[in-house]
């Protein structure tokens, strides 16, 4: 299960409408388990069909969060014309990242995104619950 | 010659738990041959059989990406830090596109 705060999950979906039809991206980071910051990233592909982290973003966020002692929780991306389900991509990258949880959003319906989170363990998928708190 | 190396938690298996380690070489190709004596199988996470730097990581000297140095021939000097991460990457792929 995936808990993230109101705040939080308005944020990751206006940045997925301003980005969109790019891919958006970012993390968020946590203390003993809970979301605590949320960092929103710079698709350095700019692209309608991936991401990659800017890689001095990305070193400036990791150490800002290791330096706090905090961990990443989760990433989160968008799929802009497809559902909101890890693609083969997600899926091989997954492998090398430290996330427990990937949250994708998808835009294809610009009304009404559509919001999952998922475990990707050794090439397997499941789906989680995300459970939005105040 | 020393150079500090940073490790990220995802490689921490290969260096006994520590966060950084320390190692020798001229180059960053020499400094992953170093450090791959004393943490082995640490080289090979982060270049591939074909000797290049996998793309799965991102490595840092003084905090600028080598793929924008010279790559695996950066040239290094005692006192420089080198950081490994983890790059982050994916999406719903070309595949999607064409369709």
């Amino acid at each position: 299960m995936l808990e993230i705060p109101q705040a939080m999950l308005d944020r990751i979906e206006a940045h997925a409408r301003r980005d969109h039809p790019d891919e958006c991206c970012g993390v968020i980071a946590a203390r003993d388990g809970r979301a605590t910051r949320l960092f929103e990233m710079e698709n350095a592909e700019r692209s309608p069909t991936g991401f990659t982290f800017d890689s001095a973003e990305w070193l400036r966020v990791y150490r800002d969060v290791d330096d706090a002692d905090e961990t990443f929780l989760a990433v989160y991306h968008t799929h802009t014309k497809t559902e909101a389900y890890p693609s083969r991509t997600d899926i091989g990258w997954a492998a090398t990242t430290p996330f427990d949880h990937w949250l994708l959003v998808s835009t294809r319906d610009p009304d009404e995104l559509e919001r999952r989170s998922y475990s990707i363990v050794d090439g397997t998928v499941t789906e989680e619950e995300v459970r939005v708190t105040s | 010659m020393a150079i500090e190396v940073r490790i990220p938690t995802i490689l921490r298996s290969y260096t006994g738990g520590e966060k950084a380690v320390s190692g020798s070489g001229a180059t960053l190709t020499a400094l992953l041959d170093d450090l791959d004596s004393r943490h082995s199988g640490l080289r090979g996470r982060l270049i591939t059989d074909e000797g290049a730097l996998h793309r799965f990581v991102n490595v840092y000297v003084n905090d600028e990406d080598v793929r924008f140095l010279g790559g695996l021939e950066t040239k290094l000097a005692d006192g420089d830090n080198v950081t490994v991460l983890p790059a982050v990457a994916g999406g719903a792929g070309p595949a999607v596109a064409g369709s």
